[in-house]
């Protein structure tokens, strides 16, 4: 966990010889957060979007807060936004967890093979999602799953990917939740970490070529930060001030790694930035309003021409890295409930309750309203298949878009393969 | 399989103090598919630990530390993820020696899980031995069960060269013989999978006779070790079966008194077929055994596509594609 002692931490040394970076909580240890400084909500400045970058460098070593504990929004970084859009991003978060819990479910009984939940990650993806443009491109993780969400994108599409069956866009080829789609803006997620935070640079730089006004944004994890992508990503951006808003989810963990073995022992991964000259911006990533607003100036950034931005989102995973994941072999199980920055949902619900634009019982309402959505939704895919006993797309659709043509070769393994 | 493969690394740990292991998630939790459990709380943080995710730093380090005299042993968690340390590995590792002429080398062992049955999906299945057995310097060793698992790896950390070490995730808990579709078997019981507690080693470069037989040479390695012994027994057809155990170096000498007798060869690996292992095997067989060869030489293999999730037993070649090929190969 990065806080601002790291100066300290730093002349801790394994004794003797290598240092190992260590987490400061394993399992039967009492978590204890309360050595993580937290600026309070409001106290960091917004500066305009033409800011000389290295005028901001503190703001990649502090935290950009809105919503404070007692669910009031404060200090200049406050969107401002209207009740009916703070009610369509608590919807899309709400919709993500009732998604995400009802697919884990389904996993369990062996109708798909895998899943990956985001939760207590929800704002990252869905609070950027309406900052955005619909028309802006994403380069997502596996996490942002709430992107697609907030964009309105079919449910039952999610899942027919996830079941790999009849209706899966993507023809049983990729693992769930590996989501496509290019009509949502939601580029090809890959197996391979990082490789999606250089293309979207890339994209972004064909853009600026193409003299349009649509941006790209990426996301990474703290722990696929150390991948060379990462570095490229950096390099390229900063070389060609590419109209790209770059996000750093760390969310503490990469599997069993604490983010200290991807570096964040030593420094923010906010403060990566700084030596590409890349305005650097440290966010409360369990706070609505705050992604929101970073997210909408390193936007504005970007299309006016003032390059890219790169945001660290600190949050926290809440729950295993997957279901093939046992979080409690590597950290204590209350480390959760420990978080001191609490639910993104509950927060946003407290702060729409306190401006008098929510109730508790619309809450539970709507949440009951979503599980049934997506039940339904989920009963819609299962009958177009799962995994477990289809129906398929024919299987013989694997030989095809390997190439544009299926080339003679490919052609022969077909039919040798009586498909 | 996974329990032999933790107790050739402690062995190591135990007898070399130059021996450091380190990978993603390898340290505290002992890695994904278990193989390194106990051995940091056994050997200490320092010498067992975690790496970022970075598989081209890990290699890199590894062959630094190698510069310096350590026998480093890394983990890359999927052979699928090896790609980003594939300058490391080809332009240095596998050259270091014979740019300085002996002067620097690359004692490293790069262990990786491969091949599919797991439902991993297109980056979670691949076998991607080819893309190493083709570059001048590199070792690739793939074990069949846990005995020569523990051999092999102890043999392949001993060795001065670089080698890959990849070990087939669908045997980590039990033989697959390929019927996706039976009870999950575990290795209790198995003749091979008497491991001893100790140290031993098995020498890189030997294959091993499997199965005896007269009509036909079947020559695999890794998980296809299994399913050639299921397709023997399914068509009955004496096949004399090969797990050649180490690609590079290749016991050539086993191979072509094996094909010289049965003059009938059958190759079969899970990886894609151009320009996978099998054509070298097959060219090799054409080599050597041209005047003895009663019928041409047959390849089972994965086909020339991404590995598909949904459709992975379709892809994947099991004991009926290769019961095919045994019979046509023998009927010719
Ligand atoms: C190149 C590569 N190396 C390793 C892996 C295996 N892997 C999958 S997810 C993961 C952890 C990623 O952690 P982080 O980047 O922090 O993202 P998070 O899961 O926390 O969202 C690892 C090591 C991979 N998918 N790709
Ligand atoms: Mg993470």
């Amino acid at each position: 966990m990065h806080d601002t002692e790291s100066g300290s931490q730093a002349l801790r040394r394994n004794d003797p010889g290598l240092h190992i970076p260590e987490p400061a909580f394993r399992p039967g240890d009492q978590p204890d957060f309360s050595g993580i400084s937290l600026p309070p909500a409001g106290a960091v400045a917004r500066p305009s979007v033409d800011i000389d970058p290295s005028a901001i460098r503190e703001l990649a070593f502090s935290l950009i807060r809105v919503l404070d504990e007692g669910g009031h929004a404060r200090g200049e970084w406050d969107p401002q936004l209207p009740a009916d859009v703070l009610i369509r991003g608590l919807r899309a978060m709400m919709l993500t967890r009732a998604y995400d819990q009802r697919m884990v479910r389904v996993q369990r009984q062996g109708k798909s093979s895998f899943y990956m939940k985001c939760t207590g990650e929800e704002a990252v993806a869905v609070a950027a999602a309406l900052a955005l443009r619909r028309d802006d491109m994403c380069f997502p993780t596996y996490r942002q799953q709430g992107l697609l969400l907030a964009r309105d994108w079919p449910l039952i599409d999610m899942m027919n990917q996830v079941y790999s069956n009849s209706g899966d866009r993507l023809k049983g080829r990729q693992m769930p939740v590996f989501y496509s789609s290019r009509e949502a803006g939601f580029f090809s997620i890959s197996g391979n970490l990082g490789t999606q935070y250089s293309q979207a640079v890339g994209w972004a730089m064909a853009s600026a070529a193409d003299g349009g006004s649509r941006i790209a944004a990426a996301w990474i994890g703290d722990g696929a930060t150390a991948e060379g992508d990462f570095h490229y990503a950096l390099t390229f951006a900063s070389v060609y001030q590419a109209p790209v808003v770059l996000n750093i989810v760390n969310n503490q963990w990469a599997i069993s790694s604490f983010a200290g073995i991807a570096g964040g022992e030593q420094s923010t991964f906010a403060s990566r930035g700084i030596g590409f000259g890349i305005p650097s911006l440290r966010v409360d990533g369990n706070d609505f309003l705050a992604v929101f607003a970073v997210t909408a100036w390193a936007a504005e950034r970007a299309r006016a021409g003032l390059g890219p931005t790169l945001i660290e989102l600190f949050t926290y995973r809440a729950d295993g890295h997957s279901t093939s994941d046992d979080p409690t072999r590597y950290r204590p199980t209350t480390e959760p409930s420990a978080w001191p920055l609490g639910d993104p949902i509950e927060r946003l619900r407290d702060h729409l309750v306190t401006l008098g634009a929510w109730s508790i019982e619309q809450h539970s309402t709507l949440e009951q309203e979503l599980a049934e959505a997506v039940r339904a939704a989920g009963k819609e895919a299962e009958a177009l298949g799962t995994l477990k006993d289809g129906p398929r797309i024919p299987a013989a659709s694997f030989f095809e878009q390997v190439y544009k043509d299926m080339p003679p070769h490919l052609v022969r393994q077909l039919r040798e393969s009586g498909l | 399989m996974i329990e032999a493969i933790n107790s050739a690394m402690d062995v190591a740990l135990t007898q070399d103090p130059q021996v450091m292991v380190f990978g993603q998630d390898v340290g505290y939790f002992g890695g994904v598919f278990r193989a390194t459990e106990g051995l940091q709380r056994r050997h200490g943080r320092d010498r067992v630990f975690d790496a970022p995710i970075s598989e081209g730093g890990i290699v890199a380090v590894a062959v630094g530390m190698g510069a310096y005299g350590k026998r480093p042993v890394v983990e890359i968690q999927f052979a699928d993820y090896i790609y980003p340390a594939t300058d490391q590995l080809i332009s240095e590792a596998a050259r270091m020696r014979y740019r300085t002429a002996g002067e620097w080398w690359s004692p490293i062992t790069v262990r990786s899980p491969y091949g599919g049955g797991i439902f991993g999906g297109q980056t979670h299945s691949q076998s991607p031995e080819g893309i190493f057995t083709h570059v001048a310097g590199l070792k690739t060793v793939i074990p069949s069960n846990p005995y020569d698992a523990k051999g092999l790896l102890v043999a392949a950390i001993e060795d001065d060269d670089p080698v890959l070490f990849f070990e087939p995730k669908r045997l980590y808990n039990g033989p697959f013989d390929g019927h996706h579709d039976r009870p999950v078997r575990n290795w209790s019981g198995h003749p091979d999978a008497q491991v001893p507690q100790g140290h031993y080693r098995v020498e890189l470069g030997k294959a091993r006779v499997m199965r005896e037989g007269r009509d036909v040479t079947v020559l695999a390695y890794g998980t296809m070790v299994h399913v050639a012994l299921a397709a023997a027994e399914e068509t009955g057809i004496d096949a004399e079966i090969l797990d050649l155990r180490t690609l590079i170096p290749l016991d050539l000498d086993a191979i072509v008194r094996s094909v010289k007798r049965t003059g009938r060869c059958v190759v079969v690996h899970e990886a894609t077929r151009t320009c996978g292992f099998g054509a070298e095997l097959s060219a090799l067989v054409q080599e050597h055994c041209f005047f003895h060869l009663e019928a041409p030489v047959e390849r089972v293999t994965g086909w020339d596509t991404p590995y598909p999730h949904a459709f992975e037993w379709d892809y994947f070649p099991g004991p009926a594609r290769l019961a095919a090929a045994l019979r046509k190969c023998v009927d010719t």
